[in-house]
């Protein structure tokens, strides 16, 4: 579903992706670990079609279609979704009217009606179940006076009421206590079917505890240096990034 | 005192870099002319003009002379254009102008029937139905075109309860004791440059009086259009409501996309007797100019309540999108007892547009409230200023006032300055001003973006988060009106 060879991608003149590959198919899920600063939020930005980074090298394939022509709201329609790692406020803008101008933009997309207010208030119930999410939450203004914690959630409620084929999750259990990842991952998992798939960024191990990947990657200076199944993850838990950055200089100097 | 809280620097920016830097004019849909012939004063202005204004309307001599005394006030403040507000123009030749455009033979049809088919088109594509059948629920339509009111819908229905709501004109003829007692009794003839003109000069405008005890059951509204070319529009609006009276009131405006300037000086009364209330809501689209800041309207307005009976209630909405200058700042008068007075703006600025917009809320009698909340949204080139006094005299005990100012810029070309002034003179007052300056930012429509949202409707989703304070208290027929005209008006700026 999503193919990406050779990525260079940076910002203001500062190369930061170079060299990228990644593929994902329908039904996996993909973790990227990486030490601060290595790109993962570059990588997620340039997926989402943020027009401050420059891609110089490389192609992103989405679903059959060249990714790069896409405006940010068409790949948004084509079924990519980005959890932010640092979602923003909008005043006077109730959460639940922009979910439902996302919902609907995005049915629109795809030539379909909108959904109406009784099909919406089914939806959006259903989903808050799910996510154990309170309606005061959603009538506030968008993430205006949210905690870390409801930020983060707001994120995989929109990720539910929109149901992409391709969820970015950008460090979404950073900020989390430990029953908000468990609500986050199950919503996750819930969603989960064989024509989706998931790239989560994260940290920690403890999410991959609830979300298991397919394969963890480790990002380091703008490129995958090291690949493995999930057992990758409680390695570099255990030793750091230390070990992979050795391991890529003895390769180098070889 | 006198706090510019936020100018911003006019820097160069990199076009390929920054979306939020171009703006790219919306086409101003209400730009079109009607071909209708018009009954017009020669060009100028001088004593004969007044005559012929007071003639063809066949004013009585009281009116003239009201009328002359004001011209010759003006004519002693020749030169005089008041300077201190933070707008730019070259001055304005006030010979070039006719004071006086009608709408030929048109004028005065008794019935809506009788109104040219053209006019009558015009209106259509408006979105405004002189036909009463399929008129806007609940709302009351006055339309002045250029110089004169062609029709006012509802007549009978009101004059069933009481209330007068017609064209100046028609009031200085029908109820002239009325319009004596309180025409200029809030803003004198000698009150400002524009006033005076205004005075001098006015061709028509709505009058409402509602009678003691009554709520009027609908919207009483007045649609403003200029159409005619080299022509000012002078309009004058009275609203009395006595004891114990409500009414909502809707002004709103458009005109013909033009290269020269055009003169709009209007002046507003209102008058509200002991627990009466008068809600006044301006929907504003004149005109703004193109996207070079050519052509569009000067609307230089003058527009003042005055709270005079106890527990009476002024409350001002408007929502600014159009003009290339406004200078207008609507005010109230608390002189009742337990009085109240609110203003709830909203002023967009693109391009080169540039406002000067408030209000004065002055404080005279005992436990009065007024309530400020300013959102000025700039774009473009444009240059937004609020300009608002908070006045507490010796006498106003417990008086109170809160005053929310907040600025909205997209892109970093334009300006956004706040001068709040207060005055108090009694120690028991309390006055709180906030003021807040923030950036439409990338960050934020990009997560927009990423949620499938389109730029424009961004940006439409934000403004109108912004603005919805003072969204929320337009009559609920004109509130998603409103909202599109926001989005209209800035459409292209982002992105
Ligand atoms: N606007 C910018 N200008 C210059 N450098 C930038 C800019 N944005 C990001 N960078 C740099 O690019 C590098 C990669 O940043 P990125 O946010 O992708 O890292 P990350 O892997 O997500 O890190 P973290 O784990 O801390 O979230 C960092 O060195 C960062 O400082
Ligand atoms: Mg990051």
């Amino acid at each position: 579903m999503l193919r990406i060879e050779n990525l260079h991608a940076g910002i203001e003149g500062k190369n930061i992706l170079k060299g990228f590959n990644l593929e994902i198919k329908p039904g996996e899920v993909h973790a990227i670990m990486g030490p601060n600063g290595s790109g993962k939020s570059t990588l997620a930005s340039v997926l989402a079609g943020r027009q401050d980074y420059e891609v110089t090298e490389g192609s992103i394939e989405f679903l059959g279609k060249d990714l790069l022509e896409l405006s940010p709201e068409k790949r948004a329609g084509e079924g990519l979704f980005l959890a932010f790692q640092y979602p923003i406020e909008i005043a006077g803008l109730s959460t639940i009217n922009f979910i439902k101008t996302s919902v609907n933009e995005i049915r629109k997309y795809r030539g379909q009606e909108p959904l109406d207010a009784v099909a919406f208030l089914k939806l959006m119930k259903e989903k808050m179940a799910l996510m154990d999410i309170d309606k005061s939450l959603l009538s506030r203004s968008l993430n205006e006076g949210f905690s870390g914690g409801e930020k983060k959630r707001n994120e995989i409620f929109q990720m539910a009421m929109i149901q992409p084929k391709l969820a970015i999750l950008d460090e979404t259990d950073s900020g989390l206590d430990i029953d908000a990842i468990r609500i986050v991952a199950n919503g996750v998992n819930t969603l989960r079917n064989k024509d989706n798939a998931v790239l989560v960024v994260t940290h920690y191990q403890r999410l991959l505890d609830y979300i298991i990947p397919d394969f963890v990657h480790v990002l380091y200076n703008g490129r995958i240096v090291k690949s493995g199944p999930k057992e990758l993850a409680l390695e570099l838990e255990e030793r750091g990034y230390e070990f992979i950055k050795n391991e890529i200089s003895v390769e180098e100097e070889v | 005192m006198k706090t510019e809280i936020y100018t911003p620097e006019r820097n160069v920016v990199d076009d390929d870099r920054t979306t939020i830097e171009r703006t790219i004019l919306s086409d101003y849909k209400y730009g079109f002319v009607t071909d209708i012939q018009a009954d017009e004063a020669p060009m100028g202005l001088n004593e004969d003009t007044i005559r012929f204004i007071s003639a063809k309307k066949n004013e009585p001599q009281w009116m003239l002379e009201w009328r002359l005394k004001a011209y010759r006030h003006w004519c002693t403040l020749a030169g005089e254009e008041p300077t201190w507000a933070n707008v730019k123009y070259p001055p304005i030749n006030f010979q070039d102008i006719i004071y006086y455009s009608a709408p030929k033979n048109k004028t005065n049809s008794k019935s809506l029937e009788e109104i040219d088919p053209e006019l009558r088109r015009t209106f259509e594509k408006l979105g405004i139905s002189l036909n009463e059948q399929k008129r806007l629920s609940g709302v009351a339509v006055d339309i002045v075109v250029d110089s004169v009111s062609i029709g006012t819908t509802f007549k009978e229905q009101l004059a069933e309860l009481g209330i007068i709501f017609c064209s100046m004109t028609e009031a200085i003829q029908e109820h002239p004791e009325l319009v004596k007692k309180y025409l200029s009794s809030v803003v004198p003839i000698t009150d400002n440059y524009f006033a005076a003109l205004n005075s001098a000069v006015f061709t028509d405008g709505s009058f409402c009086y509602i009678p003691k005890g009554v709520r009027c059951p609908m919207e009483l509204s007045t649609y403003f259009r200029i159409n005619a070319e080299n022509t000012g529009q002078f309009e004058r609006t009275l609203i009395v409501a006595e004891e114990g009276s409500y009414v909502s009131y809707l002004e709103g405006c458009t005109a013909p996309m033009r290269d020269e300037n055009q003169l709009h000086a209007a002046v507003v009364e209102l008058i509200a007797l002991d627990n009466a209330e008068i809600k006044y809501s301006t929907v504003q689209n004149w005109y703004p100019g193109d996207k070079e800041g050519k052509g569009g309207i000067y609307n230089f307005v003058t527009k003042r309540g005055i709270c005079k009976g106890n527990n009476s209630k002024i409350s001002w909405t408007q929502v600014e999108t159009g003009s290339a200058i406004t200078w207008k700042y609507p005010s109230v008068i608390l002189k009742g007892d337990n009085s109240v007075g609110e203003f709830y703006s909203v002023a967009v600025t693109n391009n080169y547009q540039q406002a000067d917009t408030g209000t004065k809320m002055l404080h005279l009698g005992k436990n009065t409230k007024s309530r400020i909340v300013s959102k000025g949204i700039s774009a473009g080139f444009s240059n937004n200023s609020y300009r608002g006094l908070v006045h507490v005299s010796k006498n106003a005990a417990n008086a109170r006032n809160f005053s929310q100012c907040d600025s909205l810029l997209l892109g970093d070309k334009c300006g956004a300055h706040t001068f709040p002034y207060i005055e108090v003179k009694n120690n028991t007052a309390v006055v709180e001003h906030e003021a807040t300056t923030s950036k439409i930012g990338e960050d934020q429509i990009f997560y927009c973006n990423q949620r499938g949202i389109d730029t424009e409707t961004a940006v439409a989703l934000i403004i109108n988060g912004f603005a919805k304070e003072v969204m929320n208290q337009l009559p609920m027929e004109f509130a998603v009106e409103a909202q599109k005209l926001l989005a209209i008006s800035l459409e292209g700026s982002v992105g």
